[in-house]
């Protein structure tokens, strides 16, 4: 008491020294002499307040100094300085006004500041707005950081002194943003914090939400019937019901002493065997002890006895429940706060709910392009011409592996992708005419032994990829600026690269539409689909559309592999992971009809993320039932969601 | 009726004859029995190969005879492992259990024990309480049942789902296909019961019996061959009659019979359900022999083999299937297995460990193209040499 009334007297004289001559920071240091050498946390604050009360322009530095222990005092006169050690052991003592050398002075003569941890949080907090209104934008974006880290109650004033001056709009959001945060959680007046609250009711931000629910915080109280417990009740529990179990309720009890113990199971078995005398226990041999009621017999005789503690039955919890009701009590004393509090969250987590379920559904659509490229290949072998490629699979992770090998070559992502796509066009292209020449323009007539056949190819092309490239997982990279998402708000975002899929899906539709509507090719395929002999005597070589049409489709696939190979691992059994689903979407879908394929992905897609909304943590789960309901809609329309009519239907 | 069906079916009884002869052969040959020349793992090898052909011939009896490429006949060999596990891997931990515990002061009750159990089992998969599916693994008779009957009864729903909606041909296959992928990943779930990707493992310990395991695998050698004589008879029972004539024609012409007045559904769920109960029956007699079990034994991939090993055989004749299993298992595990010389080529070495597969896979495409009627082809072969050379 004595040093702060030594403190405002000093204080006093000093504003009288101002109007004769500047005032130095010598001069407020000095001033505080007294409690700067004493250095505790209890009594410091008045010295810091007076430093920073200073206005002077190098009192950021001072105590920046001070924090990092580099002010020295000379025990002779008292005077501070900064100083720097020289070789000879000796310190150059410099001034804080404009670092001029005052001169030099043995270690011995002087006292190094060295102000303890509790200290120097006082300090971070006074530098705290001096940062805060700093010049360089980084280092007030800094400050800012820190104090969303870790808030406390002592910022909220440093803050509210940093808005006013702020210049740039983006940091100024930042700033009343976080003011209004700080406000809800540490403001002194309840009715300023409510009207921060009700402000801010409905934000979607994650601050928003981690701020109030401190706020929220709750514990629970037993009281004895009839007197409702002091504070501000959340809700009244009733034991048994979904918040509060009988156990949860009796260990609340036990835990503030109120009821006896519970003897565990365990508890009474060691009670058994420390009491066994000559291989009896309460007069019941031990070898009888072999259920669960003989256990609870013997320990009543031993408690008849007085050997152990009485056993706490159902009964007695019950009774003791009823004794006491239970409540939830906010640590906030203030029910206005709370009430706020909880309905501003309300609000806010019902804009959630409708963010999620946003979010979901570009989830959901970006799933759907994903089926759709992998199917959309199988769209044109399967779907058009019949034919079940079980090495689809296998031309997508071509694609795929075609993909990195151009990135070996060409370290440009973007560079590497533009020249991978039709690459590796070209080099599923060409395996698809091969697979058709060879194997399977032999058996159209025979469907089940081109899934055996195509099969066989796949097992083998499988192998051979895992021969080449080894059966770790190879990187295919995006280019830069696909990284990274867009981010709609706290909830809702979606990455590039997942936008770029779904266009490159929307692309293929089209391109597959114009080759099957616009040209000659689509043209001819039709044509030899429907009636390959009449089509054959109209001119068209048959052999050669089939083996274009297969081509394609292969093609379609190794581009499909590309997009895949970007977000997912390229490994060599990547097209197994597509395969069986490939060719549900297209059976689901309807064969022969490209809407029915983007039907099918899309009913697929969407019902796989519906049910992982249901249950989040499973996606296992969520696969499993999506092709159980794929079966069951089979059953109900066996060719799929859009099913080809007339002739064309064919059998 | 029985005799004139051996004497119509001459290749029945030199199949059996022939399969005994080999398991007496084995036997002597044995280290459990005989003179040890066969190793304890190359007998338990021998009799998962004779539990892959069982299930080969009922992959014949829905594909080869009826027409219907199942891709999901794995499932039902897995099923029956799995039931066949539960019991073996509940009633083993339960005498190890009882072992340990009855070493405490106080004898165990029965509820510390079943608590014990479950910890034991489920502790890989997070969780001590015993799921509903467990509640007869501790009685063998019901397990056994259930090898049968829960194949079948999926079998029965699903053949009859797919069947009535007239699913056909690779449709079908796409479908039996998604059956199997949706099980395993229903197994794949730590909370389907099963331990999730742990799976069941252990088996090859047989509780309450201290034999070496090289009696052990004896015994199930000696099964899985009666489980095939048994299966092989059955099914040439099944295909030699009317029966058999109709389930052709459904595989030659399905809708000329249906318009004969046959009920081509209930031909074709019968045969499929039966062929699920024998897959069922050679999975529980297979997987105590491999020791354990996991999901990934009933990936679809698995039931594709199958198709290629009867295909390889010859479809249409049960030998054919069991030849083609034979050949291609045990090729398969001694190309895999590290015994098959490398093949150097001065640039490049090919060791076969790599190159099996390719191989596989290139072999199938050419028998498919070129020898549809697989190695069974062979006997027509041979049979019309001699014709001809007689005549």
């Amino acid at each position: 008491m004595k040093n702060l009334l030594f403190a405002v007297l000093a204080l006093l004289m000093m504003s009288h020294v101002v109007s004769a001559q500047p005032l130095t920071v010598q001069d407020v240091l000095q001033s505080q002499r007294e409690l700067i050498e004493k250095s505790s946390r209890r009594t410091i604050g008045p010295a810091i307040d007076a430093l920073v009360d200073s206005g002077l322009p190098q009192m950021q530095t001072v105590l920046e100094l001070w924090q990092a222990k580099e002010i020295w005092q000379r025990k002779a006169d008292g005077l501070f300085f900064t100083a720097t050690k020289n070789d000879d052991g000796s310190y150059t003592l410099r001034d804080f006004e404009d670092g001029a050398e005052v001169g030099t002075a043995p270690s011995t003569d002087l006292k190094q500041l060295k102000p303890n941890s509790g200290v120097r949080a006082m300090i971070a907090t006074a530098l705290v707005q001096f940062q805060l209104s700093d010049p360089d934008v980084t280092k007030r974006r800094d400050a800012l950081d820190s104090i969303a880290r870790d808030p406390g109650p002592d910022l909220l004033a440093p803050l509210r002194a940093a808005i006013p001056d702020e210049a740039d709009p983006d940091i100024l959001a930042r700033k009343t943003r976080l003011e209004r945060l700080m406000t809800m959680a540490y403001d002194n007046d309840a009715e300023a914090r409510v009207a921060a609250i009700n402000d801010m009711s409905g934000d979607l931000g994650v601050d928003f939400r981690a701020t109030l629910n401190p706020i929220l915080s709750t514990k629970l109280v037993a009281a004895p019937a009839g007197a409702p417990p002091d504070g501000n009740i959340a809700a009244e529990l009733s034991p048994g019901g979904d918040a509060l179990s009988y156990s949860g309720a009796y260990a609340l009890l036990v835990a503030e002493d109120l009821v006896p113990v519970q003897i565990s199971a365990d508890a009474r078995d060691a009670a058994l065997e420390a009491n066994i005398e000559g291989g009896r226990v309460g007069g019941f041999p031990v070898a009888q002890l072999n259920t669960e009621a003989a256990r609870d017999q013997a320990y009543g005789v031993l408690v008849d006895q007085g050997l152990a503690a009485p056993m706490v039955t159902p009964k007695d919890v019950e009774a003791s429940l009823a004794a006491y009701r239970f409540f939830q009590v906010y640590d906030e004393p203030s029910a206005e706060v709370t009430e706020a509090a909880e309905a501003a969250l309300a609000a806010s987590e019902g804009r959630v709910a409708v963010g999620q379920a946003v979010d979901l559904g570009l989830d959901a659509l970006s799933l759907m392009s994903i089926y759709f490229l992998a199917a959309i290949g199988l769209a044109v072998t399967f779907g058009v011409m019949g034919v079940i490629n079980m090495a689809h699979g296998e031309f997508i992770m071509m694609g795929a592996y075609t993909g990195y090998v151009v990135q070996l070559f060409v370290p440009n992502h973007t560079a590497s992708i533009l020249i991978a796509v039709p690459v590796a066009f070209a080099v599923t292209f060409a395996a698809g005419v091969a697979l058709e020449r060879l194997v399977v323009r032999w058996l159209y007539h025979r469907p089940l032994e081109t899934l055996l056949a195509t099969f066989g190819v796949s097992i083998a092309l499988q192998q051979l990829a895992k021969n080449i490239f080894g059966t770790q997982a190879r990187p295919l990279t995006a280019p830069a600026w696909l990284d990274g998402a867009w981010v709609i708000n706290d909830v809702v975002a979606i990455s590039y690269i997942r936008i770029a899929i779904f266009i490159l899906a929307l692309l293929f539709l089209a391109l597959f539409l114009f080759i099957m509507k616009r040209t000659r090719l689509g043209l001819e395929t039709r044509a030899v689909t429907q009636n390959p002999r009449m089509a054959a005597s109209m001119g068209i070589n048959p052999d050669r559309v089939n083996m274009l049409t297969f081509g394609l489709g292969s093609g379609i696939a190794g581009i499909a592999g590309v997009a895949i190979g970007l977000f997912a691992k390229v490994t060599s059994e990547m097209g197994s992971d597509y395969i069986v689903q490939s060719f549900m979407t297209v059976v689901v879908g309807g064969v022969g009809n490209i809407w029915g394929t983007l039907a099918g992905a899309a009913m697929i897609g969407g019902f796989q993320k519906g049910v992982e909304w249901l249950n989040p943590s499973n996606t296992l789960a969520a696969q499993t039932y999506m092709i159980i309901f794929i079966i069951i809609f089979i059953q109900f329309r066996p060719r799929g969601i859009i099913a080809l009519k007339g002739r064309a239907a064919g059998d | 009726m029985n005799r004139s069906f051996i004497a119509r079916n001459p290749s029945v009884l030199i199949f059996l004859s022939l399969l005994a002869f080999f398991t007496l052969g084995v036997t002597v040959l044995s280290e459990g029995f005989g003179v040890g020349l066969v190793s304890t793992s190359f007998v338990k090898t021998l009799g998962k190969t004779l539990c892959l052909c069982l299930i080969a011939i009922a992959m014949d009896l829905i594909w080869g005879y009826t027409g219907i490429l199942s891709l999901g006949h794995f499932a039902f060999f897995g099923l029956g492992g799995y039931m066949i596990g539960m019991w073996l891997m509940y009633e083993r931990t339960r005498q190890i259990v009882e072992g340990a515990l009855s070493e405490g002061v106080l004898p165990p009750t029965p509820e510390e024990v079943q608590a014990a159990i479950g910890n034991q089992i489920f502790g890989v998969v997070g969780s001590s309480e015993f799921p509903l599916i467990w509640a007869v693994a501790d009685s063998l008779v019901l397990q056994l049942a259930l090898v049968i009957l829960v194949p079948g009864v999926l079998a029965l729903v699903f053949g009859w789902l797919a069947f009535r909606s007239r699913v056909t041909g690779v449709y079908l296959s796409i479908l039996t296909q998604a059956m199997t992928l949706g099980l395993s990943l229903y197994l794949f779930q730590n909370a389907s019961g099963l331990r999730g990707n742990n799976g069941l493992s252990g088996l090859q310990n047989l509780p309450g019996v201290t034999a070496p395991q090289s009696v052990v695998s004896l015994w199930f050698f000696w099964a899985s061959a009666l489980a095939l004589g048994l299966g092989y008879l059955l099914v040439a029972w099944v295909v030699s009659g009317k029966f058999g004539s109709v389930i052709r024609g459904i595989r030659d012409n399905e809708a000329r019979v249906r318009f004969l007045g046959y009920s081509v559904e209930t031909y074709k769920l019968a045969v499929f359900t039966l062929t699920a109960c024998i897959s069922g029956i050679a999975g529980a007699l297979y997987y105590p022999q491999a020791g354990i079990i996991n999901p990934a034994e009933v990936a679809p991939i698995a039931s594709i083999y199958l198709a290629v090993w009867v295909a390889i055989g010859g479809r249409g004749r049960l030998y054919g299937a069991v030849i083609g299993t034979a050949f291609v298992s045990l090729v398969s595990s001694w190309f895999t297995g590290g015994q098959a010389p490398d093949v150097p080529l001065g640039f490049y070495t090919i060791r076969w460990v790599d190159w099996w597969l390719v191989l596989l896979g290139l072999s199938f495409v050419l028998i498919t193209l070129y020898a549809p009627r697989g190695i069974g082809g062979l006997f027509d072969l041979v049979g019309r040499i001699r014709k001809e050379t007689g005549e």
